[in-house]
């Protein structure tokens, strides 16, 4: 494989966070516990632990935890013996209280999201993680709805503030190839900093997506084992670590370990199979937040209208993530709207 | 009519929006707009309104007190540490409209008359006004032990103070939701979209409460719904509210009155619009025409 950078690739493995969509954010202590236990024994370099709306994120608005996501921080930085525990933070969300917080119990790598266009509510959270010594990244989510200048001008913020690196969000799950390559090529030529990638399998090119943004220089990888992530979830990581063995890439990550821990450890974890279902389909087609998926599921059941309009709707209504407010008042209009017609 | 002279520091949006609500004031005279550039588009509205207007800031006011009994300070938090001291010891009494948190926090629907002789009063966040009044209502019939907001304003209505310092809204939004709201704990989440038209301001409240009744909630709503319209007058409660076992959830919309900041910015009209509702309070209090004002705490 041909890649446009000579830095090692580094994986973060996000099942833990990006998958306590899936879990309506029920995951336990021992569920955490033998998922970073296998993840550390097989190589993992990262393993993300938090709320799925990142720190601070147990709320009425998202869905609380069931487990204070600082007791789950604290139990997987006490397993990893070689892997290093990263939080997400999303300003205006959690804040810097919160970091230090999992900063003292032992996560050493945050990742600071933003809106795609809004990074400058990063600032004081790129700040103090640089302060308390952790490792920073950016995070700019909902990467496809911008122009690929914006996206580069709001990278370049990011990388001002500190961040070390600075990942392209595909939070809809609605890139196509071609685009990913131009905006990873795009930030290559701009950043003096690394690129990250994180997908999700709506339209079910996250491992081919992830492959394109590899070759253009993308260097920090997440995926999800078992497609355990919002939506139809991330890039499957056992799977994208044998496409890269194939491609001969040493990725330092052990196969049959993963493959194991995907089947015996991760496996009896999930309500039911992540596969892409019409709703899934329906966010990447219309670039909608991937964590929208559940909260339209039930708000469609409870106000009888098909969860792929409210979908629809809300990505006609520009929201950004984080508004699961306006799924219930959209179920509501279009309840409504159908009563009148 | 007999008014107190008022005085703004602070010539950006927040300060030249508030300008705009204060000369249709009927208590109170504004005399001058403090700020630091000749150039802001602030200043040069303030000064061919009419009013006097300086660029050293707090120091020009120091050496005119007789400008202004009243001054609002729509600077920052960080501004407004050194800027508190200053004012208090001209005796002049301030309305300050930045997250600073150094007087008491002060939602003019729900708890002025608690503070109307402090020198000092704090108007909490644009979310907080917004949403505050909703949980102080529900809180006094039903016992709110959780209140949470979501504030999503248009990427355009968040200035760059706003920005830098985002923690500084969620935690001092936070707390007045606890100590103004009633709650016994308080979260608020803030969202910025950036939708082109922009979006209205929207927030979004729930509360978990110890007695649920539905009617007595309805109807404290309602009338908090009112008493914000009194002075905000694009405040609307947006569709139904939601009752799902203990929990309320409350839609609000914020209509802007457009004076600076076009209709969208809710946000930032609620803001100039709760601080120019309270220093007419101040000044009703000054110019002897209420020893008490009746807000909804003294309606209980």
């Amino acid at each position: 494989m041909m890649r446009n950078s000579t830095l090692p690739l580094k994986f973060t493995e996000v099942c833990l966070r990006d998958g306590s969509h899936v879990m309506s954010h029920q995951f336990t202590e021992k569920q955490v516990y033998h998922a970073v236990k296998a993840l550390d024994d097989a190589g993992m370099h990262y393993i993300e632990v938090s709320h799925g709306d990142g720190l601070g994120g147990s709320t009425l608005q998202y869905g609380r935890s069931l487990t204070n996501e600082m007791k789950l921080i604290e139990t997987a930085s006490g397993v990893c013996k070689n892997a290093k525990v990263a939080v997400l933070l999303i300003p205006g969300i959690g804040t810097v209280h919160e970091l230090k917080k999992a900063h003292e119990l032992g996560a050493s790598l945050v990742r600071v999201a933003t809106h795609v266009t809004e990074a400058d509510v990063s600032a004081q959270h790129i700040h103090m993680a640089r302060e308390l010594g952790m490792e920073v990244f950016g995070f700019l989510m909902m990467a496809h709805s911008a122009p690929v200048e914006k996206l580069v001008e709001q990278a370049k913020l990011m990388e001002s503030y500190g961040a070390q690196g600075v990942y392209v969000t595909d939070s809809a799950g609605s890139m196509l190839p071609f685009e990913v390559k131009n905006r990873i090529s795009a930030l290559r030529e701009s950043l003096n900093i690394e690129i990250g990638f994180h997908a999700h399998n709506n339209l079910s090119v996250a491992v081919a997506n992830t492959l394109v943004a590899i070759e253009e220089g993308a260097t920090r990888i997440d995926g999800s084992v078992r497609c355990l992530g919002a939506g139809a979830g991330n890039t499957q990581t056992e799977v994208l670590i044998a496409v890269l063995e194939r491609m001969g890439v040493d990725t330092g990550i052990d196969l049959y370990k993963m493959m194991d821990l995907a089947e015996d450890v991760i496996g009896p974890m999930l309500p039911s199979a992540q596969e892409i279902r019409k709703g899934s389909l329906a966010m990447g087609y219309a670039g909608v937040y991937s964590s929208f998926l559940l909260h339209a599921e039930r708000a469609g059941k409870r106000f009888g209208v098909d969860s792929r309009d409210i979908l629809i709707e809300l990505g006609k209504r520009k929201a950004v993530g984080g508004q699961e407010d306006l799924i219930l008042e959209v179920a509501a209009d279009l309840a409504k709207s159908k009563l009148e017609v | 009519m007999k008014k107190v002279k008022a005085a703004i520091i602070g010539s950006g949006n927040i300060g030249t929006d508030l300008m705009y609500k204060l000369q249709r004031s009927d208590y109170l005279e504004l005399t001058s707009m403090f700020g630091i550039d000749m150039k802001s588009d602030g200043l040069r509205r303030a000064n061919s309104a009419g009013y006097r207007v300086f660029t050293d800031g707090i120091d020009d006011f120091v050496k005119r007190p007789e400008l202004a009994d009243i001054v609002f300070d729509a600077t920052s938090a960080k501004a407004h540490l050194r800027h508190a001291q200053l004012l208090k010891d001209m005796g002049k009494t301030v309305i300050d409209l930045t997250p600073a948190a150094v007087g008491p926090f002060v939602c003019p629907a729900v708890n002025f008359s608690e503070h109307m002789e402090s020198q000092n009063i704090n108007m909490i966040t644009c979310g907080g006004q917004a949403t505050i009044p909703i949980i102080h209502a529900i809180n006094s019939v039903a016992d709110v032990s959780y209140g949470e907001v979501v504030a999503t304003i248009s990427s355009s209505s968040a200035g760059p103070g706003t920005r830098a310092n985002i923690d500084e809204f969620t935690i001092t939004t936070k707390r007045g939701i606890e100590e103004v709201g009633g709650a016994d704990e308080g979260k608020a989440i803030i969202i910025l979209n950036p939708a082109d038209p922009p979006i209205l301001m929207r927030s979004t409240i729930y509360c978990e409460v110890k007695e649920m009744n539905e009617a007595r909630i309805r109807k404290e709503i309602r009338e908090m719904e009112n008493s914000v319209k009194c002075y905000v007058p694009g405040y609307r409660l947006k569709s139904d509210l939601f009752f799902d076992d203990n929990r309320v959830t409350v839609f609000v919309e914020v209509k802007g009155a457009g004076d600076y900041f076009p209709s969208y910015a809710g946000n930032l009209d609620i803001m100039t619009a709760a601080a120019k509702q309270a220093g007419e309070m101040v000044a009703k209090r000054k110019l002897g025409k209420i020893d008490k004002a009746v807000t909804a705490n003294d309606a209980k």
